[in-house]
């Protein structure tokens, strides 16, 4: 008996593998699959194939051979350690099978036992002793991010707006050919796009924007509107403290009779004041996307320096939020509806950018790494 | 794009106001994202003579120089070793502030007093050279400021923005155009002299084929002789410099000034080395490789870039029809001008914009050319950018000679667009009150002609430089531009219904509400995964796969949020946080069948997406003490806010990912359906799963565990089956506690014996709960006994004894008919 195996464990072989190489491997396979635990095999293991096991000890004794019987000896002596390895790996595998079902099956819960509980207490009898309910010692906290946005929601929604959704998966239709991009648009260049792996008949798309949202509130049919579409967006471009390949985004769309781009200005001005504060002021310039015209982006007042000129600002007191401008008859004309009864204007900008001015987040990634630390302040 | 100040009032009375035509570029679109002052000090760094150049001791890369600009040796300190006693260099005298507002100071090294400074090119920002100090002209005389003695001035260069629908504002002229017509300041291009001309006409000596029109609607060809390749004129080599270009040799910066200046690319070929003096334009043929003038090979005909790609790229071949050069793009390097160019033939043509931009896109070559081509040039700008040209290139060479007649071959070019605009439709659109003169007025300076047609319309004559305006609403954008959108008056605008949240909505921020309540973060995971994060977590099935990953750990559509919330704890777990709980609301992303993808690419119907996209609320439980029962009593508390009713555990099979013993599914009756719906999964994750995550702290002894719930919202929210809004009164009589305990078997769940009990009590059943669960050795293997208790209350009455002693043993009689239980002792 070899050292380091305790009295009560599996038998360890006897006879010289030397001697008789196959003949120990055989012997000792045995006694690996008659262990019962995964502590015993440890023991077994080291017994059979350590240091101090006469398997080892053999090997030792090969250089006192000459050379030809030295390569045939330890061949053999390979081939019994190789026959044994694999018999001591098996045996590990269904052991830790048969422990992982032994104490799954003695884990096992009647779950309906919680539920069953509800309302104990209310009946002045404590909760059942298999887990009464959930112990809360601090309040979690809803994402920054997710703030960001419900704050928006709020401002749009007291302007009189309603809240939209639509899918983050979208068709190549949706997210730039009815936004009037055919294929060969060269704008769609300003989209770095990720495509899935299925091409039904047309190419499908992670949408870049919030916009083939305003394709489908128009394609519902319900006129006038007057939405807001938040959501999540994708694009493909490596992460950077202004970007993450996934961000998120709220779209605006009005379509109503007699909208001009004097409501647009008008509009953005309102959100500005509502959300930023009395202070900060918006402006709007020149600016070109395809699914409007004219189109602007729209700059507010450095939420830093209050306008006074800042680094954030590179000194021009305006940071930019996002663009704008009266939806472009193509659109309308995209999805039926009537481009010169009805106009519109549309906007849209980052919720996460608004959330980092808002919050002073320098490096837009650290919203992403879901750093308790940083999830459970302000 | 860089645009020199002096370059752009060769085309209108900017004057020096630079920050008047910012102010004014910024409002038309064309953003000024920096402004660099050059030529800073040329007015005070003063020509010198050096009269004595001595060693300093114990410095051997430094020496003591002393110079003189006309009013007495002034000694410096310096660091160059080129010039000699007698050169005459620029001196930088103390105060001197030079290009970067780098002040000149009096210093001292090695004990030897520096007045000033001798100043390389790179230092007086002239150019790159820095290898030694400027040398100048020894006929210069002393003093002489060296702006002057150069022959050049400070300037203003402006970086500006230009979208890629202004393909006309990609030049020097094109931005002084739209400026200028803002400023109400007189606009002109310019008119070049009349070359000299050679004997033989052109089309004796050289030829052109254009074999595909579609690619290239017009291509003229010039020929030049008596070409002498050299530098070019100071003028031309400093704009070229200033807007960011290197001068080459005067042909090439010719071609390069043209472009920069009216936004036409060209290209000079040398003729002698076009063999057969004729160019051919056609498209690649598969395999085809030219060895373009940066001497790479580029292999033509590539990858699709786009759909729709038909992936013909536009050559240029020679008389032989050996490609010389990738049209638009760039030139090839076996006619490439060289010092031996005698003559020249020269290029300037219009391409088809797709083309160039796939072609560049395909060969991933992107040069000043190709970028104004796929923008879309002026195809009848192409005379006035050849004049140009040669009246530049003749300045430095007075030899110059064009060869007579013309060779223009015309396909298909655009004309100018005939658009009709109304002025009633202008105020609609931009809430403006213009009348037609005031919309002709802003049209005409940026080359729009504008003819009445009648009242209230006009027909606006769209110049050819101007392809992103084809359509009236393209007409009112440049009103607007040019009106000013600062000017248009902001309306308030008061929708005509009330704002809101719909139900989901408004339920879903209650659900988030609950969930940090029940102590849970909210994280935000990617919905973009790795290859094997769904079989790490123990869910199998396809996913959706992105064919253009960043990279393949965020190339799988995710179909639970259980890999990255795991991930998420993990992260947390890393960083010892002790008590993490997180939730998280997102999509996840079946991969769809094939009559969902037929009905989703026909675009019908709003609702039509591509993937059925469920919202999920997942929620996991790794704080202290946290296990299934955690994530089944958070699920029970969202059930009660909610307010649904009838929703049940059913433990019948493993579900993947979770513990095999302690997972559920949460499922709920369907009106109209026997099935039941299912509506999430509740429990704990797996300990192997949790262990492969990281998500488990892992320190021996403490097995920590993970609770999980994980609904979908949609099938959640949308359920009808809620409690009822109907609000009773509570009864003003007494009520009347029972306790039982049933030993029930392995087969029944409490929730079995609960709803037993609720079914068999009656209207007086207040409310009943498990309240103690019991297992000892006196039962059979399996057997526990479940403890309830039972309030009962009638509304109208107390309720006697024997009444409740009644309720009772109908209670007990259903439990044990029911679940073959027995009443505990």
């Amino acid at each position: 008996m070899g050292p380091g195996v305790s009295a009560g464990a599996a038998a360890v072989p006897t006879g010289d593998p030397g001697a008789d190489p196959a003949g120990w491997a055989d012997r000792a396979v045995q006694a690996v699959d008659a262990v019962a635990t995964a502590e015993e095999l440890r023991a077994l293991d080291a017994a059979l194939l350590g240091k101090r096991s006469p398997l080892t000890a053999a090997r030792q004794r090969l250089g006192t051979l000459a050379p030809e019987e030295r390569r045939a000896a330890g061949g053999a002596l390979n081939e019994a350690r190789r026959v044994v390895e694999a018999a001591v790996e098996r045996r590990r595998h269904a052991l830790a099978a048969s422990e992982r079902r032994s104490r799954i099956d003695a884990e096992r819960l009647d779950l309906t036992e919680v539920l069953a509980s509800a309302g104990a207490r209310a009946l002045g009898a404590g909760a059942a002793s298999a887990g009464g309910g959930v112990a809360v010692w601090r309040q979690g906290l809803v994402h920054l991010v997710q703030r960001t946005r419900d704050q928006l929601e709020d401002v749009f929604v007291g302007m009189g707006y309603t809240v939209a959704d639509g899918p983050e998966v979208e068709t190549d239709w949706y997210n730039f050919e009815a936004l009037n991009m055919p294929p060969a648009h060269p704008a769609r260049g300003m989209f770095d796009t990720f495509y899935l792996d299925i091409e039904p008949e047309e190419s499908v798309v992670l949408r870049t924007h919030t916009s083939p949202v305003q394709i489908r509130v128009l394609q519902a049919g319900q006129l006038p509107v007057y939405a807001v579409m938040p959501g999540r967006c994708y694009r493909r471009e490596t992460a950077d403290a202004r970007h993450f390949p996934v961000f998120h985004q709220v779209e605006g769309l009005v379509v109503d009779e007699g909208i001009t781009f004097g409501d647009l200005a008008g509009t953005i001005e309102t959100f500005t004041r509502a959300y930023f504060g009395p202070d900060i002021s918006a402006r709007l310039r020149p600016a070109y996307f395809p699914f409007t015209e004219p189109s602007a982006e729209f700059e507010i007042t450095c939420t830093i320096c209050h306008g006074a000129g800042c680094r954030t600002c590179s000194q021009t007191g305006w940071v930019e939020l996002g663009g704008c401008g009266m939806v472009d008859p193509a659109v309308l004309d995209a999805v039926g509806v009537d481009a010169e009864r009805y106009t519109g204007f549309a906007f849209g900008f980052g919720i996460d950018r608004c959330t980092q001015m808002r919050h002073g987040i320098p490096d837009m990634r650290a919203l992403f790494d879901n750093d308790v630390r940083m999830l459970r302040q302000a | 794009m860089r645009v020199p100040l002096s370059w752009l009032c060769d085309f209108a009375p900017f004057g020096d106001r630079w920050q008047d035509l910012v102010a004014t570029l910024d409002d038309l679109g064309l953003v000024v994202e920096a402004v660099e002052h050059v030529g800073q000090g040329l007015d005070d760094v003063v020509v010198a003579e050096v009269a004595e150049i001595g060693a300093i001791e114990g410095a051997d890369r430094i020496r003591r120089v002393q110079v003189d600009a006309g009013d007495g040796l002034v000694e410096v300190v310096c660091g160059a070793w080129n010039f000699k006693v007698g050169d005459r260099v620029p001196l930088a005298p103390v105060g001197t502030v030079l290009p970067g507002d780098f002040r000149k100071e009096r210093r001292k090294l090695r004990g030897v007093v520096s007045d000033g400074m001798l100043c390389s090119a790179r230092e007086l920002g002239l150019g790159e050279d820095h290898d030694g100090i400027l040398l100048v002209d020894r006929a210069t005389p002393l003093g002489t400021p060296i702006g002057q003695a150069l022959g050049v001035a400070g300037d203003v260069v402006l970086d500006v923005a230009v979208e890629t629908n202004r393909p006309d504002a990609f030049s020097v002229a094109g931005v002084a155009r739209d400026a200028a017509a803002r400023m109400g300041l007189p606009f002109r291009l310019p008119v070049p002299a009349a070359a000299a001309t050679g004997d033989r006409e052109v089309a004796a000596l050289a030829e052109v084929v254009v074999e595909d029109a579609d690619l290239c609607p017009r291509f003229t060809a010039t020929l030049l002789t008596g070409v002498v390749v050299g530098p070019s004129p100071q003028w031309v080599a400093r704009r070229l410099t200033l807007a960011g270009m290197r001068p080459i040799n005067n042909v090439v910066d010719a071609s390069n000034y043209v472009m920069l200046e009216l936004g036409q690319p060209t290209h000079p070929y040398d003729l002698d080395r076009v063999a057969g003096s004729a160019l051919r334009v056609r498209a690649a043929r598969p395999g085809e490789s030219v060895v373009t003038l940066d001497g790479v090979e580029r292999a033509l005909g590539g990858r699709s870039v786009a759909p729709g790609d038909d992936r013909r790229d536009c050559l240029i071949c020679d008389g032989d029809d050996r490609p010389v050069g990738v049209a638009g793009v760039m030139g090839g390097a076996s006619t490439e001008i060289t010092d031996a160019t005698t003559g020249v033939l020269l290029e300037a043509a219009y391409f088809d914009s797709v083309a160039i931009a796939r072609t560049s896109k395909r060969l991933a070559l992107r040069t000043e050319a190709s970028a104004r081509f796929e923008r879309g040039c002026d195809p009848e700008g192409i005379d006035l950018a050849v004049a140009r040209l040669v009246e530049i290139l003749g300045e430095s060479v007075p030899g110059l000679r064009v060869a007579p007649g013309r060779i223009d071959r015309r396909g298909r070019v655009p004309a100018p667009l005939d658009v009709p605009v109304r002025t009633a439709r202008v105020n609609a659109v931009l809430g403006t009150d213009l009348d037609d003169v005031a919309v002709a007025r802003y049209l005409e300076p940026i080359g729009f002609a504008s003819a009445p047609a009648s009242p209230g319309v006009q027909v606006v004559t769209v110049p050819t430089f101007r392809p992103d305006t084809t359509r009236e609403i393209d007409v009112i954008e440049e009103v607007a531009r040019h009106h000013g959108y600062g000017r248009i008056a902001r309306r308030r605008l008061r929708p005509p219904q009330v704002g809101g949240l719909d139900a989901y909505q408004r339920e879903r921020r209650l659900v988030r509400a609950v969930a940090a309540g029940l102590g849970a973060d909210e994280a935000w995971t990617p919905p973009l995964l790795g290859p094997e994060d769904h079989a790490r977590a123990g869910i199998g099935g396809d996913s959706l796969v992105v064919a253009n990953p960043l990279s393949p750990d965020e190339s799988v559509l995710r179909r639970s949020l259980l890999p990255g919330l795991l991930g998420a704890v993990a992260f947390n777990v890393a960083r010892r946080a002790g008590d993490v709980r997180l939730f998280e609301i997102g999509r996840v992303f079946p991969v769809p069948g094939p009559e969902r993808l037929a009905a989703a690419v026909r675009h019908e119907h709003a609702a039509a997406s591509v993937v059925d996209e469920a919202e999920l609320l997942g929620m996991v439980f790794a704080a202290p003490g946290d296990d299934a029962t955690t994530a089944v009593a958070a699920w029970s508390v969202l059930a009660q806010v909610l307010g649904l009713v009838g929703a049940e555990l059913d433990q019948g099979e493993p579900v993947p990912g979770l513990h095999p013993g302690r997972g559920a599914v949460v499922v709920a009756p369907e009106a109209g359906a026997a099935a039941m719906v299912r509506l999430g999964v509740v429990g704990e994750v797996d300990p192997d799963v949790a262990a492969a995550f990281g998500a488990v702290s892992g320190a021996a002894g403490q097995a920590g565990r993970v609770g999980f719930l994980q609904v979908d919202l949609g099938a959640v929210l949308r359920r009808a089956e809620r409690r009822s809004q109907e609000v009773r009164p509570a009864s003003r009589f007494p009520s009347s506690d029972v306790d039982l305990a049933f030993v029930v078997g392995p087969g029944t769940t409490a929730a079995d014996v609960r709803r037993t009990l609720e079914g068999s009590g009656g209207p007086a059943l207040q409310a009943v709960a498990l309240f103690d669960v019991y297992g000892d050795p006196s039962m059979a293997a399996g057997e526990r006994s479940l403890a309830f208790r039972l309030r009962f209350c009638a509304a109208d009455r107390t309720l006697t004894d024997d009444e409740v002693a009644a309720l009772r043993a109908g209670c007990v009689a259903a439990v044990e008919q029911a679940h073959g239980a027995r009443l505990r002792g």
